[in-house]
C-alpha cells in the first residue's frame, strides 16, 4: 500500500500570512502558530473479552505572540479564519503591548515533510487489530505458571502539524505512531505479581511485519511468574547493573532533564555552567537523536517547525551541549536543536528530549556481572523521575535480580533506585557492547507528556541506593 | 451549560431500536499566568471541549470521541462508536446506566465571580506570589515557577435510559516552586493554595510553604539504611492514600487486581482507620454530585474501624456484583467510564502533627515523594518511593535528610499506622492528606 499521497496542508499559507500579520500589527515581537489534527484509535481486551475499541479526533490551533520577556498564548478548535483571528486577538492581548506598523511576514518555501509508513493504520481492517488482541491474549494465557489476568491494548495515531511564524519559517510534517503492549498478572502463594511488556514505533501497521505479538505476550507472561518467587529487594547502596534496552530511563532523569535549556536557564538544574567540564568516566558518549528513523520520540520537525537533530549531550564524558527549543535558542543568538515539543495545540512547547541513548562500550555483558561480586541486576526499568535543581532521581525496576558473586540469582520484587545525577554519571565504571533500543516511553514535564525513547547496553554503576525491604 | 445538554440530547435522539446511546460532553476555560523574575513569562488563556458518544447493543459496546463539536464531526464520531462496538466481545453485564433515582446534592462549587475577574488582577496575583516567595528569605536565589490558574468547568451527560446530567464547577489556585541555595548547593520546595474564589487564595502560605520547605532542606545528607517510624506530611499521605483507593475499585476486585479481593469484613488496616470516599463534600476541591454516568455521587465508607466495608463500584460492576453503583464511575469524555474514588480521606485524629512527632524518638519525617508511578506495584502491594525530610530525634524535628527511599507493602503500611493528626488538608487530587504516623517503615540511604 503506498501512502505518500499530496496531503491538503492543514491551513493554507495565506490565512497564516494574514493571522500573523495581525499578531504583529497588535504589537508582538514574535508570533507562531501551531496547527494540528489528531487522529487515533485504541483497542482493549481485558479479562478475556474484547471491551471496547475507542476512535478519537481532535484538532486545532495554539497561536503564541512573544513581547519582550512575556508569551500571550492561545489556542482554539475553530479553524476557520473567524476562529484564528479570535484566538489571535487573545494571545496578543495576553501579551499586553502597543500596535506597531512595520508588520509585514513573508513565509518561505514550505518544509513539508510525508510520513514514509508503508500502511496507514487507518487503512487497516479493525478486525485485523483486534486480531492481535486475540492472538496475543491466548498466548499469555497458555504460558505455564499462574497467569491469573492478561490485559492487552493496541493503538495507533496520526498526529499532523503545520507550523508558521514571523520569521518566514512554514514547516509541516505527518507523524504515525503504532503501539501494542501485554499486561499479565500472576497469582501464587507469595500474592500476586506483574509482568508487562510493549513495543512502539513511529511507523505503520508494518509494526507487526517486524514483531512477533506471540513474543511480547510470552515476555509479559513470563516476568510474571518469575517474580512469583522473587524475594525482598535489598536496602541500601550497592553496585547496580542495568540491562540492555531500558537503561536508557536512568539517563533520561539522572542527567537528560537536566540538560534541557529551559531548566538550566531557570537555574533549576545542577549541570547549569557545566559545559566543556568533564561529567563522566571517558567511555561514556549520550545522545539525544530525534531523527532515529522509526523510534518512538523520532520526528522530521518539532512543534516549532524546526528539523529534529543528532545532538551529542555527553562525549567522551564531557557535557558538550544543553537541548534547545527555539524560544530559548533565540534569546541566547543560536540555532535550535530541534528539542521544542508540546502535547498538542492546547499546550505551550518547551525543551523536551527525543530519543536518548548511550553510545555501546567494549565490554561484554558477561565480563560485567561476572566482575561484580554483590548487587543488583535491572533488567527492565518502570519509568523514573528527577528533581533536576539537586539532581537526586529515582527510576523503578519492574524485573530484577540479585548479583551474588558474579552471577545473577533470585528475582526481587519491584522497587525504586535512587541516586544523584552528576554522581551516578561519575560511578558508571563498566559499559557493554550489546547496545538496544528499550520500550516506548512517554515522558511528562510540567503536565505535559510526549512520546520518548531511550536506549543503553549492559552498564554498571558502582554504587546506588536501592529501596527494597531486606535487611 | 445548557448547550452541552442540547449537544448530548442531539445525539442520544439518533438512537435506534435496541441501541443504548450516551453522550457527555464537557466545556472549560481556564487561564494560567506564570511568573518570573518580576515579569509574566506566559499568559495562556484557553478554552477547550470535547464529547463522548458510548453506543451499546446487544452486549458489546464502543466508543469514539471529538475535540470539536461540529455537526459533521458529532455525525462521524456516532458512527465511529457504532461501528467499534461489532468488534466488542458481548457482555451480559454492559449496558447505559439506568437512573437510580437517587438526587445529587446540592453543592456549593460553583462561583460565578470568577468569571469576572479580570486578567490585570490574575497577572498582580502571579507577580505578587513570585515576588513574596523570593524575598521571603535571603537563601531564596530564584523561583522556577509561580503561577496562578484558573478553570470553570462543565459538563453534561444524557442516555436513551434515562440519564440527563450536568454538572459545573471553578477552581483557582497558586503554585510556587522556591529554589535555595547554601554553600553551593541547590535544593527546592513548592506552596500552594486553593479553592474556589479568588478571596480563598492565601499568596502568605504558598510563599511561606515554598520557602520553608526548600530552606530546610540546605544541608541534606543521606540518612542511614535502617527501620524507622516514619511520619508522613499530609502532601505525601494523600498520594498514599490515592494508592490505597485505586486498590478499593470493584473492577480491580473482579479482574484479579486487587490485593483487597476477598477479604470485605477482615481487618485490612489500623483500627484507628476509617477511610471514606466522599464527593459530596464541598470542602474537597473534586467534590461534584454527579459522577461520570451522570448518577449522584455518594458517601461510600471504605474501611471502619481498620474493616474492609466495601469497593466503590460504577454500573457496570455493580451488575457484575448484583449489587448498585455507588456512583463511583470517573472518566473524561475521551474515555469510557472507569471506576474510582473521588475525593478520600481518613477521618482525622485528635493530635496535632507536633504532638505526634514529640512522641517519636527517632524516626524520619518525610515531607516530599518521588517515583509513585515507578516504584510502587498496585497488584502485588510493594512500596517503594525516593523521599526527602528531616530527621526526628527525642520528639524534635532534627536535621535534613534526602536521596533516600521509603519502602514496605501497602498491606503493611496500613496496619503500621499508629497516629493519625487532626490536621486533614484538601488538596488538587482525589484525596485528602492528614499527618500519619507509619510505626515501621524501611528507610535505604547510606
Amino acid at each position: 500500500m503506498n501512502t505518500r499521497q499530496e496531503l491538503e496542508p492543514l491551513l493554507d499559507a495565506d490565512l497564516l500570512e494574514r493571522s500573523l500579520e495581525k499578531a504583529l500589527h497588535k504589537g508582538g515581537e514574535f508570533a507562531e502558530i501551531f496547527v494540528e489534527d489528531r487522529k487515533g484509535m485504541s483497542a482493549v481486551l481485558d479479562d478475556g473479552r474484547v471491551e471496547e475499541l475507542t476512535s478519537g479526533r481532535s484538532r486545532g490551533a495554539g497561536i503564541r505572540v512573544i513581547v519582550g520577556e512575556t508569551t500571550g498564548f492561545a489556542h482554539t478548535a475553530d479553524l476557520t479564519a473567524r476562529g484564528i483571528e479570535a484566538a489571535v486577538e487573545s494571545a496578543a492581548a495576553a501579551a499586553r503591548s502597543g500596535n506597531r506598523d512595520n508588520t509585514s511576514v513573508k513565509l518561505g518555501v514550505e518544509n513539508k515533510n510525508s510520513s514514509t509508513v508503508q500502511m496507514l493504520p487507518s487503512m487497516v481492517e479493525k478486525s485485523e487489530k483486534v486480531a492481535l488482541l486475540t492472538q496475543a491474549n491466548e498466548i499469555a494465557r497458555s504460558q505455564k505458571g499462574e497467569i491469573a489476568q492478561v490485559s492487552v491494548g493496541y493503538g495507533d495515531s496520526r498526529r499532523r502539524i503545520q507550523v508558521a511564524n514571523t520569521d518566514g519559517l512554514l514547516a509541516s510534517d505527518d507523524q504515525i505512531r503504532t503501539s501494542f503492549s501485554v499486561s499479565c498478572v500472576a497469582a501464587g502463594d507469595t500474592g500476586l505479581q506483574t509482568g508487562r511488556e510493549s513495543v512502539g514505533h513511529t511507523i505503520g501497521f508494518e509494526l507487526f511485519d517486524e514483531i512477533d505479538v506471540e513474543e511480547i505476550a510470552r515476555k509479559a507472561s513470563q516476568r510474571a511468574v518469575t517474580k512469583l518467587g522473587a524475594v525482598p529487594a535489598p536496602s541500601g547502596e550497592m553496585t547496580v547493573v542495568v540491562g540492555p534496552g531500558g537503561g536508557g530511563v536512568l539517563f533520561h532523569e539522572a542527567c537528560g532533564h537536566g540538560l534541557e535549556a529551559d531548566l538550566v536557564g531557570k537555574s533549576a538544574s545542577v549541570f547549569a555552567g557545566r559545559r566543556g567540564e568533564m561529567v563522566a568516566d571517558s567511555m561514556v558518549t549520550l545522545i539525544d537523536d530525534g531523527t532515529m528513523s522509526g523510534e518512538w520520540g523520532c520526528y522530521a520537525i518539532d512543534d516549532e517547525g524546526h528539523p529534529a537533530q543528532r545532538n551529542v549531550l555527553i562525549d567522551k564524558g564531557e557535557l558538550t551541549d544543553y537541548m534547545w527549543d527555539y524560544l530559548r535558542a533565540r534569546k541566547e543568538g543560536r540555532p535550535s536543536s530541534g528539542n521544542g515539543r508540546r502535547q498538542s495545540y492546547e499546550h505551550l512547547p518547551m525543551v523536551r528530549m527525543t530519543n536518548t541513548y548511550l553510545e555501546a562500550g567494549s565490554s561484554t555483558p558477561d565480563e560485567i556481572i561476572s566482575s561484580t561480586e554483590y548487587g543488583v541486576y535491572v533488567a527492565q526499568l518502570g519509568g523514573g523521575q528527577v528533581n533536576t535543581a539537586t539532581g537526586d532521581f529515582v527510576f523503578g525496576m519492574t524485573e530484577a535480580y540479585l548479583i551474588e558473586n558474579g552471577e545473577l540469582t533470585s528475582p526481587i520484587r519491584d522497587g525504586n533506585l535512587i541516586g544523584n545525577g552528576p554522581q551516578a554519571l561519575l560511578d558508571i565504571d563498566a559499559i557493554a557492547n550489546d547496545f538496544a533500543m528499550g520500550s516506548p516511553g512517554t515522558c511528562g514535564k510540567d503536565g505535559q507528556g510526549v512520546p520518548v525513547g531511550d536506549g543503553t547496553p549492559t552498564l554498571r554503576v558502582g554504587r546506588l541506593t536501592v529501596g527494597g525491604t531486606a535487611a | 451549560m445548557s448547550e452541552l445538554l442540547e449537544i448530548c440530547e442531539q445525539i442520544v435522539s439518533k438512537a435506534a431500536d435496541n441501541e443504548q446511546i450516551e453522550a457527555v460532553a464537557v466545556y472549560s476555560r481556564e487561564t494560567e499566568v506564570r511568573a518570573y523574575e518580576g515579569e509574566i513569562e506566559s499568559l495562556t488563556a484557553a478554552e477547550s471541549h470535547g464529547v463522548g458518544i458510548r453506543v451499546v447493543k446487544d452486549g458489546r459496546q464502543g466508543f469514539a470521541h471529538a475535540g470539536t463539536f461540529t455537526s459533521e464531526d458529532l455525525v462521524e464520531t456516532l458512527s465511529e462508536a457504532r461501528d467499534n462496538l461489532k468488534f466488542a466481545t458481548p457482555d451480559e453485564f454492559c449496558g447505559i446506566t439506568n437512573s437510580d433515582g437517587i438526587k445529587p446534592a446540592a453543592l456549593d462549587v460553583y462561583n460565578d465571580e470568577l468569571g469576572k475577574v479580570s486578567t490585570e488582577e490574575k497577572v498582580a496575583m502571579a507577580l505578587e506570589l513570585e515576588r513574596c516567595t523570593r524575598e521571603k528569605d535571603s537563601r531564596i536565589i530564584g523561583v522556577e515557577s509561580a503561577d496562578y490558574s484558573d478553570s470553570i468547568s462543565e459538563s453534561a451527560v444524557v442516555t436513551n435510559t434515562g440519564i440527563y446530567a450536568s454538572s459545573k464547577e471553578t477552581g483557582c489556585s497558586l503554585t510556587t516552586y522556591s529554589l535555595a541555595e547554601e554553600n553551593g548547593e541547590t535544593q527546592t520546595g513548592f506552596g500552594y493554595s486553593i479553592g474556589r474564589r479568588l478571596d480563598d487564595l492565601n499568596i502568605e502560605k504558598a510563599a511561606v510553604d515554598a520557602v520553608d520547605r526548600a530552606t530546610r532542606m540546605l544541608g541534606a545528607t543521606k540518612p542511614p539504611s535502617g527501620r524507622f517510624t516514619v511520619v508522613l506530611d499530609p502532601w505525601v499521605s494523600a498520594q498514599f492514600l490515592g494508592i490505597v483507593g485505586g486498590t478499593l475499585n470493584a473492577e480491580s476486585v473482579q479482574k484479579g487486581r486487587s490485593l483487597f479481593a476477598g477479604r470485605q469484613g477482615e481487618e485490612v488496616a489500623h483500627p484507628s482507620i476509617n477511610l471514606v470516599d466522599d464527593p459530596t463534600n464541598p470542602e474537597s476541591f473534586t467534590a461534584t454530585s454527579t459522577d461520570g454516568e451522570g448518577l449522584a455521587t455518594r458517601r461510600n465508607v471504605l474501611i471502619e474501624n481498620g474493616r474492609l466495608n466495601q469497593f466503590v463500584h460504577n454500573s457496570y460492576t455493580a451488575r457484575k456484583d448484583g449489587t448498585s453503583s455507588t456512583g463511583s464511575a470517573i472518566r473524561g469524555y475521551s474515555s469510557t467510564p472507569g471506576v474510582g474514588v473521588q475525593a478520600l480521606a481518613v477521618t482525622p485524629g485528635e493530635l496535632s502533627p507536633e504532638d505526634l512527632i514529640s512522641q517519636v524518638s527517632d524516626g524520619v519525617l518525610v515531607q516530599g515523594v518521588s517515583g509513585l508511578h515507578s516504584g510502587v506495584n498496585p497488584v502485588s502491594g510493594d512500596f517503594s518511593t525516593g523521599a526527602e525530610g528531616l530527621r526526628i530525634r527525642d520528639g524534635q524535628l532534627a536535621e535534613p535528610v534526602r536521596e533516600f527511599t521509603i519502602a514496605s507493602t501497602i498491606q503493611k503500611m496500613l496496619s503500621d499506622v499508629n497516629g493519625i493528626g487532626n490536621d486533614l488538608q484538601w488538596l488538587p487530587m482525589r484525596a485528602a492528606g492528614v499527618t500519619l504516623v507509619i510505626g515501621e517503615l524501611t528507610v535505604s540511604g547510606a
